[in-house]
């Protein structure tokens, strides 16, 4: 009874603490960096819903840049042709890009491992070249600028942003706005994933075999992990459009698809807490190598070398890491005198 | 309607799908090599083979001819991939698949950076191996430049094939392959035999880029990208655990890709990629393993 008490105390404490650091973390940067902690809370989020997919149900995804570029460009489409207001539009982008990961998932119940990440993949090249074919809806090569072309429709614009009697400015506002959906999004990940439906996830990740003959429906299972994922892909990918005001083929690129499963193996596959420390990787080191040398090539370099160093020490991620660090505290809390 | 259709222009159509899907070949096959003994696609393959064919510039630069450069880039580049697998793949050999496929993106990020800071990212290009006179058969015209690269580049392929078929290494590294723990009590260095799997695979590669660069007015660092995804194509298309399938895939693929892109108007040259990558997710959800793949099977 004492353990279990002194279990919850340690988890609000830590709630606490990160709902301190939540608040409090623009005031020890500058406002212009507050935009990249924002970015960092865009690839955050996608990288939850990736290692939902990839990390808890084993189904390894190449193309969730595909879907952010989904949920981005509906939230560009519905402020610059339906006149809505771009944050209110971020329920509809989780949807879209749900919708669509779910008809990914179902040619993926055909296909495995390496293949599924090649079909993922070739799913993630191929979205500029339609992104451009279908100009009439997402404008083409140019794309979506809603700073031009919706300008009513940002928020934000005259600079500051009032919300409950406080008067942000716009680069702290879209901190706050994106991290705010990233903890909630955290939160549910981890209610989704610490019961029956997490359990159903990780027995396909473990064995298909075995999952299917204790009665798990594979199928289900398997188009449920897609569809969730690309509900946090398709968050992520309007968080993006928001805070870029513009939308166009290349902001999602099959770099960005890569760049998201670097950050969530970096992270720690089967961990959220190490999604954190993915996120920040996957958005602070292009800055970093930048800063080494910025002579042609060599930030490439450095970034390439630093992911093969990463692995090679930590092969598990951060969160592995993170797992082992933490097992003295959690076998005492956690494991039956 | 069928009267008017113009046969010469399909045969021509086809004659350079060939010849396309024929330098995709031999980067697709370099891809199987490291799939079938570690189980890893390497996204790096097409970095490799883009540094691979800078070599070959800077010796040409340097007033050696094509094929003189030819011969050593190959040679160096399978002692660069030798090298490459054992200081960054083996490492994380025990590790699970998707950190290797990590290392492989790294790798990806590292060479093609290396390559842009050793050689400026100006254009540059490379002398035409072949004439590009056209031979004209029956109103369809070849180069002798196409036949010329479908022909190195199967050709490549064949030797490869009669090195694993016929010698007693190519038998060792089969062996590695497909049961590691029977090979090693049998005295094959199972690790070895993955560098040498490494080492062919970039040779093959630079094989690759040295076709492909010709081709091409000019080229930068970022000449292997299209190629490196076409031969992913291809090779799932064929099959990625069967050399034979990734140089049948190619082919269909160059074909597939070049007559659509004639024929259908609606697809035209924007729409090629996404269309031929759709056939190639068609194929494979009536045959998962790809056309002349295997399946796996495992007792449980």
């Amino acid at each position: 009874m004492r353990r279990r008490a002194l279990g919850i105390g340690l988890w609000l404490l830590l709630a606490a603490l990160v709902l301190t650091v939540y608040v409090i973390a623009p005031r020890f940067v500058s406002d212009f960096h507050s935009r990249d902690l924002a970015q960092a809370g865009v690839f955050f989020i996608a990288i939850v819903g990736l290692n939902i997919l990839t990390g808890y149900t084993g189904q390894i995804s190449l193309g969730h840049g595909a879907l952010m570029a989904v949920g981005g460009y509906t939230t560009a489409a519905l402020a610059v042709h339906e006149h809505w207001r771009d944050v209110w539009t971020i329920p509809l982008a989780g949807l879209a890009a749900g919708i669509v990961g779910f008809l990914i998932g179902l040619p993926a119940l055909r296909l495995s491992g390496i293949y599924l990440a090649l079909a993922t993949f070739a799913f993630a090249v191929a979205m500029p070249s339609l992104l451009r074919k279908f100009s009439g809806l997402t404008g083409g090569g140019q794309g979506l600028r809603l700073l031009e072309q919706a300008p009513l429709q940002v928020t934000g614009l005259s600079g500051t942003v009032t919300i409950f009697g406080h008067s942000l400015t716009q680069n702290h506002f879209l901190y706050y706005l994106t991290w705010a959906i990233g903890l909630v999004g955290f939160v549910i990940a981890w209610l989704i994933l610490r019961g029956r439906l997490g359990r159903t996830f990780r027995a396909v990740r473990d064995s298909e075999v075995a999952a299917a003959s204790a009665g798990v429906d594979l199928a289900r299972a398997k188009t449920l992990a897609f569809a969730i994922s690309g509900v946090y892909a398709g968050v992520a990918g309007a968080l993006l459009a928001i805070q870029d005001e513009i939308v166009n083929p290349l902001s999602f690129s099959f770099l960005l698809s890569i760049l998201l499963l670097v950050g969530a193996v970096v992270g720690g596959l089967g961990s959220l807490p190490g999604m954190v420390v993915g996120a920040f990787f996957v958005q602070y080191l292009p800055d970093l190598s930048t800063r080494v040398s910025s002579a042609p090539g060599v930030p490439d370099f450095v970034y390439g070398a630093a992911i093969i160093i990463v692995m090679i020490l930590l092969p598990s991620g951060v969160g592995g890491l993170l797992g082992r660090l933490a097992e003295p505290l959690t076998t005492r809390l956690y494991t039956r005198p | 309607m069928l009267l008017a259709f113009d046969w010469t222009q399909l045969a021509q159509q086809i004659v350079i799908g060939l010849a396309s899907g024929g330098v995709w070949a031999t980067l697709a096959v370099a891809l199987v090599l490291i799939y079938r003994s570690t189980g890893v696609v390497n996204f790096a393959q097409g970095e490799m083979a883009m540094f691979s064919t800078f070599i070959a510039w800077s010796l040409v630069d340097h007033g050696l001819s094509y094929w003189a450069a030819f011969l050593l880039t190959v040679a160096i580049s399978f002692v660069g991939g030798v090298a490459i697998e054992r200081a960054v793949i083996r490492p994380v050999e025990r590790a699970p698949v998707l950190t290797v496929v990590i290392v492989t993106l790294g790798l990806f990020f590292l060479v093609n950076g290396a390559a842009r800071w050793l050689w400026s990212p100006e254009t540059r290009s490379l002398p035409n191996a072949f004439s590009t006179r056209p031979i004209d058969v029956a109103g369809v015209a070849f180069s002798i430049q196409d036949l010329g690269t479908i022909g190195v580049s199967l050709g490549a392929v064949a030797l490869l094939w009669a090195f694993f078929r016929f010698t007693k290494l190519g038998l060792a590294s089969r062996a590695a392959a497909v049961n590691p723990d029977a090979s090693r009590l049998l005295g094959v260095r199972v690790s070895w035999m993955l560098a040498l799997g490494w080492g062919l695979a970039a040779a093959l590669g630079a094989v690759s880029g040295m076709l492909t660069a010709p081709a091409l007015a000019s080229f930068d660092q970022n000449l292997m990208q299209p190629v490196l995804l076409y031969a992913f194509a291809g090779a799932v298309l064929g099959g990625l655990d069967s050399p034979f399938g990734a140089v049948v895939g190619t082919l269909l693929l160059g074909v597939l890709i070049n007559l659509v892109g004639t024929y259908v108007d609606w697809v035209g040259t924007s729409l090629r990629l996404p269309f031929a990558l759709a056939v190639i997710l068609g194929v494979l959800l009536v045959r998962p393993e790809g056309l002349f793949g295997h399946a796996s099977a495992r007792r449980v």
